[in-house]
Parts: C-alpha cells; structure tokens; sequence
C-alpha cells in the first residue's frame, strides 16, 4: 500500500514512500527529518503541526500525505532564515514573544497568511485569523504585538 | 548563549585539563554522570569546577542544576554570573539540564531559579573571580588590592598595560578549589566559597533586559525539542491505558496488529505498550491493538456531586499553620458573621504537546533524553525502575513541548526507560493527545471556606479560612521514585501520596486568626488519570481565589472600598505599597460596589482588585471586566499588575514571564475543569479541556515593576498566577452584582447566575 509520492517541501523537490493516507506531518517528520513541524493533538484542534499547501495554512497531522502531491509545503523552517527573514521571525524575535515555543508554527504560518492577503490586518482581524490556534505558555500579548509590529503598525 | 548542552565552541583537551565532549543527543555514549574523566574533580556542589569553567578564549561555561522552561532564566543567571565574574555577558555560556554535567539544584521548581538556583551561582562565579585574581597578583606583581577586572582582562589600577586575562590565568584547567555546602540537593542547595559577592549598585548586567538567544532558533524552526531526539536504531513507542480508569489488560491479541510492519505488543504487568521501527506504524498498531481490560469499575463519584464528595470525604490529615488569638470566641461573641464557600475544579497541565522521551537502556548505562523539567529526578526515578545505580544513568534534559510542573514529562521518561529495557533498544515514546490531557497528574479540586466575624462598627474580629481537598501531591513533585510514575504503578510499584495542602498567603492582620486545611483520599489508589500533582502555583490560584474573594465579600459587606479595605489591615509596608502601586496605577478611585455606571446595554463593565504574595514575592493586581448579558461572556479586558520580586535581574524577561501567568491563569479561571464520568476522565483533548484563545486574551496587561535593588531576588514564574482568579471574580461583581464562587466561571454559569439575580 506504499507509493511513491513527490513532495515540494520549503522549495525542494523530493519523494517520499507511504502509504497516502498516513498524515503529511509523519512524512515530513520521519520520512524527511523535517521536525518544526510538532505533533500537538492529531485532530487539528492546536495548530502546532501547520504548514502552508499552496500559501494555505494546513494542519498536517490530518492532511493524508497522498492529497498533496506535488503541491508546495511551506514549514516555519521555509518561511525565512536569519539572512532572509520573514517579517514575522524578526517581529516575534523583536518581541521576545515564544517561551516554549512547541506552538510557533500554528501562529506564525497562519499570521503569515493573514498578512500576505490583508497586510495591515486590525486587532479584531487577526484575531479572528488567529482563531483556534492553541498556546499553553499564555503568550498572546506578545503574539499580538508581533503581529502588529510585522504588519508595520506596532501596537 | 545555548540551550544546548554545548556550544561549537567545545573543545577538548587531555591531562588535567577540561575534558568536554561535544554532547549531540544521539552521538554520544560516553562521559556517564559523576565519573571523573581527564582529572576533573568530582561533579559535586563542593567543588568550584561543578559550576565554573574559564576555557582558553576566556569564555566563560556555567553549569546550572535549574531549569529554564521558556522564560529565559538561563539569560538571568548568565548576566549574574557576567556581573560577578567582570566579563561581557556574551562571555558566558550556561549548561543546564544535563545529570551529567550539573548539580541537582531542583531542575524548575517553586519559581526558586533565581531565588535559590542563582544565589549558588553567584557565590560560585565570585569565588571564581576571587582566585583569579589571586593568580593573577604574583604574575602581575600587584597585590590583590591594586587589580580590576574588566571583561575578563585583569590589569593593574592606573597601569593598564600591566595586565593578564583570565584565559592565561586559567584558561582550560580546573580550578581544583573546595567551596563550602550545606550537604542539600534540590532546591535547598546553597554553595558559596570565601569571596563575598558584589553589592547591588555595582551590578552593570544584572537589570538589563538582554534578550533569550534562543528565541531566534525557535522561530526559525531549527530548535532541538526533545520530541526531535533521534537515537540511531531507535523504536517508536505509544502506550496503552486502560478505557475506564482503575482496570488493567486480561487479554491482549497481537493478531489484530500482525499487518502492520515491525510492529509488537510489549507488556510487563498491567504495562501496555506497542513498538514499531515507524512512529506512524507504532500509532497504527497502538490504534489497531486489541485488549480486553478486567470489568470496568466505576472509581469516581459522578461529576455534578464531586463537591458533595469532598464534603463528605473521610479525612487523611490536618493542619492549621496560621492560628492567632482566639477565632471560635471572636466568632461567637461577633456582631455579625459572614460566610461563604467556593469551589474549584481538577484542572490539567495539558501541555501544548504530549510529553516525549527517548531511553536508550544498556546493561551497565542508560542514557534518556527527556522534557521533564527535573532531570536529575528523572534520572534516579530511571536508575531505581531499571535497577542501575544513579551514576551509571545520564539524563539530558531537551526543552519539551511545555511543562508547568509535574505534567506528563516525567511518565513518559519512564515509560521509555522500561521499554528500552524490554526491547533492549532505544526507544522514543510520545503520547497521544487522549493521553497527555487525560492522563496527565491534575491539579487538585477543593472546597475553600471562609467565616469572617464582625463588630458593631464593621472591624473584622474573626477570621477563618479553611479548605478541604484532594492533597496536591498523589505523585510527587518529580519523577525519582517508580511509585510517583505510571511505569512504576502499573509494574508493581505502591503509591504513597504525600499529605500536604496550602493556606492564604497574604499579610492581613486580624486580631484573631485562623487559616488551615484537611486533606481527603484519592479518588482512585493506584493508576489514576485523577491522581493529583503540581500544577503551576500548586494550589495558589484555588486558595486565592477563595480567599481574594471573600476579603471583597467581607468589604461589600461593610461598605469599604476593596483597596481601602485591603490597606486598613495590611500593615506591611512592602505589601501595602505594591497594593497602593497597583491602584494608583489602574487610576483606582473609590465608589460604591458594585458598580452603579456598570453600562444599561448588553455589556456590564466591572472592576475587581486581588493582592497575594508567594514565597516573597508580592502581586497586586486590578482587572477590569466586560460581562455580555446575553451570551454570559466575561471578557478581562485590561489587568493592572503591581508586581515586587526584590532585586530585578531582567526587565523585560519579567514582564513577559508576569503575561504569561496572567493568561493562563485567565485561561484556568474562565474555561478550564478536568470533565470525568463514574468510569473515566473525559477531558482528553482541546475541545473537551478548552484553553484559551486569542479572542479571549485582553486588550492589555499594564505591569508595574516595583523595584527593590536591596533585597534578594525572588520568583517570578508562578506568583502572578495566585492573583488573577480573585481579580476577575471580583470584577464580574463588580459588573454584576452577581457573585460567582465556582471556577471555571464559563458563559453557562455566569448567564445561570444573572438569570437568577
């Protein structure tokens, strides 16, 4: 029951062989050692295994692996790096916003596609955006400044 | 700085020199535990070189027996060690979480990493400075006396060319000196040699906000959780407990996993797990798997008669810690008493992800990489499961998805551990989420009482607090006994709870009282997904809120102004201004309560004032509230939190530190309480333990850092979470004139209660 599907994760070409109904984060974890993306509930109620599909925030630990062949997989690890960051990954440092840091990629995915489609979102927008994304840490004063200050509109 | 263990920057060096490995998970087997390698003195507290290493580029290694969970302590104690040792904080690097190359300073615990862990490091890093420059006086031919330091460079005073750094002085030896300890490990663990540390107003690092260099690797993805551990040849592992709580496996038929590759049932007692080579498969199989469980029993009382329960309950121990003058005499010969009693739910730690462990089990060593926040727990929790003396076991902490005390992190080191035993692999377990929520150690429920007596003319004479609940220690504190862990029951090992509970802390003067508790006995002995643990604050936002409440009752009840009435009896001083810092802060002015301009619409405003202290540290706080009367919505709005925890290290670090206990313990007061039915515990997931979201989190936490540079630093990790129950109950009355003594105040309560009004 294992096929070979292509994947396009963070800009590279690559295959993986599975079975297309196991979930797109044990792909992405086990098969490609890809591990920013985390394992917070397996029923999509977190956000902590999110990722971009076509610039859509994706929950993959309920994205069977065979439905997004050949799409483009954006992780938190693609989204920027030190010499090319996301505006997100400099705000969110700026602020000091993570403590665990387990749920970033629920938060900065989803606010990362809030602010390409409407990139000066209000207080109300992003937090309706940012609905159902899960923190334990109680970080989100400092999410929501990260935001803002992403967006160019610092609170 | 670093969370890992160490830097690119490690080296190694043999004969008498620092031996360090390079410590990757996974790619190290050797250097076990208090094994001296390379002539370095034993890892005990008593030696210098357990806390201080100087490398030859003058760089500077801490090693630091706390643990930091994502509030950046680790940066705290660095710029102490900075400040002591004269060196640039980007100088020193501090090593935490590793048995093998730190002292048990108590891992994270009771918010004393600063308090306790940093008073040992700074005593350590200016006996460091102290034989450096005794060093460096023959080379430089200068006395003591004539030398400074400045980042590590030692010179001569008014003679700056005559100078030596500590990198020549020392660099990449050990300094083989003694210091003097009180022969404790955890918490209480206090070291200091000869040198006597520097004086607050000459701290230049300490009281800078420098920023956590590990945010930069969490946001960019590239942070080593311990969820990321990979052990070559490893297996992945999930656990099965039982359906209804209290049962234990009779039949197991591995047929129903025989078409999942590698996959296989691993069982010894009542332990079930199942390992497969993919942690897909492993999943699979844990799903797949068909146990039969011994009849279901029905451990717990049904949900809506918990507190009926705990009223009833026999009682396992008591104490009243606070008793002054005559309470029972002042209540009988009172004007007039007030009574009232409030609840509070089980909660869970509910982790942003399901705790995680790798073990990997050999028959002399076994190396375990773990969440737990106390690792060095872990480790002899690991060695006694196994049967390996604690020296032949090396725990490496790598931060895990979340903790907030004793959370599911020290079962799943455990679990690991046995299996890799089992399997003679290395094994990765994580649970699932059913298992994290539902069979995490619960924060206990409890009824809280409060009796309050007074005069003609409204002075309180009485006062009396008591409460009566589940101990919040079914499970230890930490993981170092087999019987504190589901492993460890499940395999044989009996529970002991320990007997203990909390009362008030505040400093109200009440000519007679009164504060105490009884505890009752677990629901279920052995195996309880309710069994009681830490949750952060143990038991602080619970008493608080029964006890913050029930001042603002008492005030209502004569007509005083909450903080009025809070400073009438609160004669300390630094108590009295952090409450006064608060209200002026907020702009507090006094009116009658509840609020007469509350709002005639849909939405009713109100304000509610709450002041608790913890273990020295000092919190006032004032919440302002939105009640909609429609849908029972309280939303906190905005918090005023005063907030004294002595000497300062890290600004900005503590505001953050402040936020983060003012939301979740918003999220604890509002929407959170463990659901169980006579069988199981039913809150297994974020829809049947809802948290809070964003659209709930407040418009804005104003914090006011009360300064106090002349006295010891203390926590800050939990006090701020004790107030803000209180605050927003007293707010919802002051909005509502309805007055709710039951958390979690949920929409369907507040609505029931307006209905009623």
């Amino acid at each position: 029951m294992s096929e070979r599907i292509r994947l396009v994760v963070d800009g590279k070409s690559t295959e993986v062989s599975a079975d297309p109904a196991m979930p797109l984060l044990y792909a992405l974890r086990s098969e490609l050692g890809l591990d920013n993306p985390k394992f917070g509930c397996g029923l999509a109620q977190c956000g902590a295994c999110t990722v971009q599909v076509d610039g859509r925030p994706t929950r993959s630990c309920v994205t069977p692996v065979g439905g997004v062949k050949g799409k483009k997989i954006t992780t938190l690890n693609g989204l920027g790096s030190p010499a090319r960051p996301h505006p997100l990954q400099t705000a969110y440092i700026a602020e000091q916003v993570p403590q665990c840091g387990y749920c970033l990629s629920g938060w900065m995915l989803t606010a990362a596609a809030l602010l390409r489609d409407t990139p000066k979102p209000s207080d109300r927008q992003i937090r309706q955006a940012l609905a159902g994304v899960k923190c334990r840490c109680g970080t989100h004063m400092a999410i929501l400044r990260a935001v803002k200050r992403a967006a160019g509109s610092k609170a | 700085m670093s969370h890992a263990p160490f830097s690119r920057r490690d080296f190694l060096k043999a004969g008498g020199a620092l031996v360090i490995s390079v410590m990757v998970p996974g790619a190290v087997r050797a250097a076990f535990g208090q094994t001296p390698v390379g002539g370095k003195p034993p890892l005990t507290p008593d030696e210098l070189d357990s806390w201080i290493a100087v490398l030859p580029d003058g760089n500077v290694r801490a090693f630091f027996g706390k643990m930091d969970m994502g509030q950046g302590v680790d940066v705290a104690i660095g710029q102490i060690v900075a400040d002591e040792l004269d060196v640039a904080f980007e100088r020193v690097n501090v090593v935490m979480g590793d048995t093998a190359f730190t002292c048990n300073q108590g891992g994270a615990s009771g918010s004393t990493a600063i308090q306790n862990g940093g008073v040992t490091l700074r005593y350590a890093a200016a006996e460091a400075r102290r034989v450096l420059l005794e060093r460096a006086s023959p080379k430089l031919g200068a006395p003591v006396e004539t030398l400074t330091v400045r980042d590590g460079v030692v010179s001569v005073i008014g003679a700056p060319d005559r100078k030596v750094t500590y990198g020549d002085l020392i660099g990449g030896q050990y300094f083989q000196l003694k210091l003097e300890w009180n022969k404790r490990y955890g918490n209480p663990l206090l070291a200091k040699g000869q040198a006597v540390p520097k004086k607050p107003s000459e701290y230049t690092v300490v009281g800078q906000s420098i920023p956590q260099g590990v945010v930069a690797d969490k946001v960019y993805g590239k942070l080593q959780y311990v969820t990321d551990v990979k052990v070559d040849g490893m297996l992945h592992a999930r656990v099965l407990r039982s359906p209804t709580a209290g049962c234990g496996p009779v039949t197991i038929d591995e047929s129903s996993i025989s078409g999942i590759p590698g996959a296989r049932v691993i069982r010894e007692k009542e332990f079930v797990a199942v390992v497969a080579e993919r942690e897909w498969d492993a999943v699979r199989a844990a799903r797949a798997l068909k146990v039969t469980w011994a009849p279901p029993c029905t451990p717990f009382p049904a949900m809506e008669g918990l507190y009926d329960h705990i009223r009833q309950a026999s009682v396992t121990g008591r104490q009243a810690p606070v008793n002054k003058g005559d309470v029972e005499a002042a209540l009988k010969s009172a004007h007039r008493v007030i009574e009232a009693e409030y609840q509070w739910p089980f909660q869970s730690h509910a982790s942003m992800g399901p705790a995680c462990a790798v073990a990997d089990v050999r028959a002399d060593h076994a190396t375990v990489w773990t969440g737990s926040q106390k690792p060095h727990f872990a480790r002899d929790g690991v060695a006694k499961l196994i049967g390996l003396p604690p020296e032949k076991v090396r725990a490496t902490w790598v931060p895990g998805p979340g903790s907030y005390g004793r959370n599911d992190a020290g079962d799943a080191a455990l679990d690991a551990a046995l299996l890799s035993k089992l399997t003679g692999k290395p094994v990765r377990v994580q649970y699932m989420r059913d298992e994290a929520t539902g069979w995490d150690p619960k924060g206990p429920a409890g009824i809280y009482r409060g009796r309050a007596g007074l005069d003609a003319q409204g002075n309180v004479v009485a006062y009396d607090f008591f409460a009566k609940g589940f101990t919040r220690q079914d499970v230890a504190t930490n993981e170092s006994d087999p019987k504190d862990t589901l492993a460890g029951q499940l395999t044989g090992y009996p529970p002991k709870p320990t007997v203990i509970f909390q009362v008030p802390a505040e400093a109200y003067e009440f000519a007679n009282k009164r504060c105490g508790w009884e505890c009752i006995p677990p629901l279920l002995e052995r195996a309880s997904p309710l069994r009681t643990g830490h949750l952060r604050d143990p038991l602080g936002p619970e008493t608080h809120f029964a006890s913050e409440s029930f001042i603002d009752e008492i005030a209502q009840a004569v007509g005083a102004d909450p903080v009025a009435f809070r400073l009438k009896y609160v004669k300390n001083p630094r108590h009295a201004a952090v409450i006064q810092a608060a209200a002026d802060r907020a702009g507090w002015s006094k009116r009658p309560y509840p609020n007469p301009r509350r709002g005639k619409g849909n939405v009713m405003i109100g304000r509610g004032f709450s002041y608790t202290e913890r273990n020295g540290t000092i919190v006032a706080m004032v919440a302002e509230v939105e009640v909609d009367r429609r849908s029972g919505r309280v939303w906190a709005k905005r918090f005023t939190v005063a907030h004294d925890c002595g000497l300062i290290i890290n600004p900005r670090g503590l505001e953050l530190t402040i936020e983060g206990n003012v939301v979740m313990a918003l999220s604890r007061t509002l929407f959170e309480e463990v659901r169980f039915d006579r069988e199981q515990v039913l809150s297994v997931d974020w829809t049947s333990y809802p948290i809070l979201e964003i659209q709930d989190a407040p418009e804005q936490i104003d914090i006011v850092l009360v300064s106090r540079p002349d006295l010891a630093a203390t926590g800050a990790g939990e006090p701020a979470t004790r107030t803000v129950p209180a605050a927003i109950a007293n707010a919802l009355f002051d909005a509502t004139g309805v007055r709710i003594r039951r958390v979690p105040i949920t929409p369907e309560r507040v609505k029931t209660a307006l209905a009623r009004a």
